[in-house]
């Protein structure tokens, strides 16, 4: 830190360059829909909001404190094993998480199953780690770790959102169809708890998105 | 005997990796433009699946499941290490990954060369640590099991890769909406084909 001082333009805390690392990868740089890091998990977890907001949650917390750990060590990591290092840190905090998670939710923490523990392999958390915790310093790259991991929990709570309104008429668990709609013949969308809709559902968000912004166009 | 077949068969089409449980997407998406480094990248998850899986049933069984280690005495029997289990997998994973390397590279320059780049992302793709976490919470009965649902799901993660990719080729003469190309078809594709692996959802095994 003591470093960080000296720069003469001392850089605030919260300067326009560090509100970009929060900010972009929620929108333009969304690790789901424009870097394609982390598909996994968003697709598996999103027929119920509450399974999905832990999930997020867990995500911002492993995300932001291995961006700072490896971004601490970063001189001291040779590149050659920096892999090894970098899954070593991430396994641990998530076998933190999912201590916690087993002790205070346990039913959410059954229902994520595996999914908690694939939080390791999440390609969003080794891609955000290899590609800035190692060459950034410390506050930006927890800035970094907690605005990708938004990016990523944003998209998943979208998705799940949708899925579950549609699919089985509640948010969180609370009931949001109104019970005249089901008198008049509504019916719920059973297919939208199937496992495909979720691939079909973030193929529609894309859509969305790079249409209302041009620029992200796949010109390939 | 019967009972392999049916794992084996079950992981391929009714628990695909790729449709039922949306693992190893990353790689999937990325690396499915072409159908030669597709079958590539399918060749290698057959094969590290098929590795991984049993040798993390034996540590499972052996050394970190709750009483696993009551084959060195009784009094280790109480022991529970089970709160390691992902990071003796992950490491388990990332040195078999980094053993098929050498071993390939000594054994089979040819082969090296063609799965070469795709091996050590191997460490990180989430079908391979899934499929030892699946192992894990479905209790197998044995290695022979374990190592037939490994790969079993390695076969169905290389016919999901060489069947998409064999899309986007095709798909390329498409007129796809703009905003929709690359990414976007991509995901709706895949659901379509998920949709259609569902038919197999009602066979019993």
């Amino acid at each position: 830190m003591s470093e960080e001082k000296n720069n003469i333009p001392k850089e605030t805390l919260f300067s326009p360059k560090n509100k970009r690392l929060l900010s972009d990868p929620i929108g333009k740089e969304n690790p789901i829909t424009v870097q394609v890091l982390g598909i996994c998990s968003v697709l598996a977890v999103t027929v119920q909001l509450r399974a999905s907001l832990v999930l997020a949650i867990a995500v911002v917390a492993v995300m932001g404190l291995a961006n700072v750990i490896i971004s601490i060590l970063r001189h001291g990591i040779p590149p050659r094993i920096r892999i090894i290092v970098q899954l070593t840190v991430v396994a641990s905090l998530v076998i933190l998480v999912d201590q916690v998670l087993k002790a205070f939710v346990y039913d959410v923490s059954r229902q994520l199953s595996v999914f908690v523990g694939l939080i390791i392999t999440n390609c969003i958390i080794m891609g955000r780690l290899e590609a800035f915790a190692l060459n950034n310093k410390v506050w930006p790259s927890f800035l970094d770790g907690v605005g990708n991991a938004a990016g990523y929990g944003s998209i998943l709570l979208l998705v799940a959102a949708v899925r579950e309104s549609l699919g089985s008429g509640t948010l969180m668990g609370y009931q949001v169809i109104p019970d005249f709609m089901y008198n008049i013949g509504y019916v719920d969308n059973g297919f939208m708890i199937l496992p495909p809709m979720a691939l079909i559902t973030v193929g529609v968000i894309i859509w969305i998105h790079r249409h209302r912004d041009r620029a992200l166009v796949d010109v390939s | 005997m019967e009972e392999l077949v049916s794992i084996f068969v079950k992981s391929i089409f009714i628990d695909n990796m790729v449709f039922a449980y949306f693992l190893g997407m990353c790689s999937y998406l990325a690396v499915s433009r072409t159908v030669q480094t597709s079958v590539g990248l399918g060749f290698a998850v057959i094969f590290v699946l098929g590795i991984t899986v049993p040798v993390n049933y034996l540590l499972e069984n052996y050394i970190i499941g709750r009483g696993a280690l009551a084959w060195l005495g009784p009094q280790f029997a109480a022991i529970d290490l089970s709160f390691l289990t992902f990071i003796m997998f992950i490491a388990i994973i990332a040195a078999m990954v980094q053993l098929v390397e050498m071993l390939i590279e000594k054994l089979s320059p040819t082969l090296y060369s063609s799965l070469g780049i795709f091996l050590p992302l191997i460490a990180v793709n989430c079908a391979i640590l899934g499929g030892s976490l699946f192992m894990q919470e479905r209790n197998y009965a044995n290695i022979a099991e374990a190592t037939s649902f490994g790969l079993g799901s390695g076969v169905g993660w290389f016919l999901a890769i060489v069947g998409i990719a064999a899309i986007r080729e095709k798909i390329r003469y498409s007129n796809v909406p703009a905003p929709l190309r690359g990414l976007g078809i991509t995901y709706i594709i895949t659901g379509l084909m998920g949709i259609a692996f569902m038919s197999f959802m009602g066979i019993e095994l």
